[in-house]
């Protein structure tokens, strides 16, 4: 737990008066505003520490206090006085935007001088939904194969959710009502999940097709045969035509991926052929080959 | 049929602590919809997390009625760009190889 100077913060001297506190919490509250810095952490990260910055220096009392003994705030015991008095009094006199809405979580060092913040404040004593969380969740291909269900620990509480199959690298569902709680009354919050699927070693994808490249010998591409090939559903029977070139590619309709909450549909497979010329000839093999290339 | 999930007008800026014409001037710039059953306004609860952040937007940023629009539509326009920065991801993942 560090020293945090929440002058610095606010770009202000250890001297601003209340109205200079005022005017560079405001303009850096409208920077760093979460609705105005959507899915970006670094601004709501820096709006909590600028929400914790006021919350100390537009308050007297814990301008004080923070004035004081902040850079020795390990000195807890001292305070612990003024704490109980800090406790009787009705908190922040300053208003605090709620933002996200709760404002969020205060540093270490804030609670080790002031204890728990005491919720969204502000003179207004307004419903607000409680804070939405984000979670991302790491899935492999395979798993965004099929529908299938997760228990998930977000904030110590378990949810067991349905994950459709189909779900995209990088979409984000929404858990409604399993976000922080709600402000003076109001509705809890949503989960926002966002799934992160890890590219499959042989299969890529897009969107609802999938892409492989199958390595095929010299003798199967020019005399045709089959193979058998790997799909996320299981291994398939290919047959390969005769003479077939390097490169080329073979479209399996339907063999795809799942469209996302569209039951029985399914994208298409598409395998690009890589012909491997054979190495190591032996006596035999460079004469028939010489041969051939004299028909 | 789909059901509707309705919130009384005048209780919702009672509970917020707003006043109903900040609401109906929202809707008069095309911000947010209200409807109207047998003469009780009501707003769709499917709107309410956006009417909230231009509640937050207009009480505790004092950005006005013009600037809420504007941030309305740069924030769409974000959305926007983010989903189509996803799908591109997605798609240079087909070029991506192992190492």
């Amino acid at each position: 737990m560090n020293f945090v100077d929440y002058y610095n913060i606010l770009g202000i001297a250890k001297t601003a008066t209340p109205k200079d506190i005022k005017n560079a919490y405001r303009k850096l509250a409208r920077k760093y505003h979460p609705d105005l810095n959507p899915n970006d952490k670094d601004a709501k990260k820096n709006f909590q520490l600028i929400n914790e910055a006021n919350e100390v220096l537009s308050d007297p009392e814990k301008r004080k206090k923070y004035d004081q003994y902040g850079q020795d705030w390990k000195h807890a015991e001292e305070f612990e006085k003024e704490k109980q008095y800090q406790q009787q009094s009705s908190g922040s006199r300053g208003a605090r935007y709620s933002g996200s809405p709760s404002g969020g979580d205060f540093s270490d060092f804030f609670e080790s001088m002031f204890g728990r913040a005491s919720g969204a404040g502000g003179s207004r004593q307004v419903k607000f939904r409680g804070e939405d969380y984000n979670a991302e969740l790491h899935l492999e291909l395979i798993d965004a194969y099929k529908t299938h269900k997760q228990t998930l620990t977000v904030n110590g509480h378990k949810i067991r959710i349905a994950i459709p199959a189909g779900i995209e690298n990088g979409q984000t569902i929404k858990i409604a009502g399993h976000g922080g709680q709600g402000i003076n009354g109001g509705p809890n919050g949503d989960l926002y999940i966002t799934f992160s699927i890890a590219n499959h070693p042989k299969i890529k994808r897009l969107g609802n097709n999938l892409f492989t490249t199958v390595d095929l010998d010299l003798y199967k591409a020019v005399l045709g045969g089959e193979i058998i090939l790997d799909t996320l559903n299981g291994q398939v029977k290919l047959k390969v035509k005769p003479e077939t070139q390097n490169g080329s590619k073979v479209k399996l309709a339907g063999k795809g991926f799942p469209v996302y909450k569209d039951e029985g549909q399914f994208g298409d497979f598409y395998i690009t052929y890589a012909i491997k010329i054979p190495t190591n000839l032996t006596d035999k093999q460079k004469v028939l080959f010489a041969e051939l290339s004299k028909l | 049929m789909q059901t509707e999930y309705l919130i009384a007008l005048d209780e919702f800026c009672t509970n917020h602590n707003i006043e109903i014409s900040f609401v109906s001037s929202l809707q008069q710039n095309g911000l947010i919809e209200i409807k109207t059953v047998k003469e009780t306004v009501f707003i769709d609860a499917g709107q309410l997390q956006q009417l909230e952040t231009f509640i937050r937007l207009y009480y505790e940023l004092d950005i006005n009625l013009e600037g809420i629009e504007t941030i309305s539509y740069l924030l769409e326009r974000i959305k926007s760009l983010q989903e189509e920065n996803i799908k591109l991801k997605n798609r240079l993942r087909l070029y991506e190889t192992e190492l």
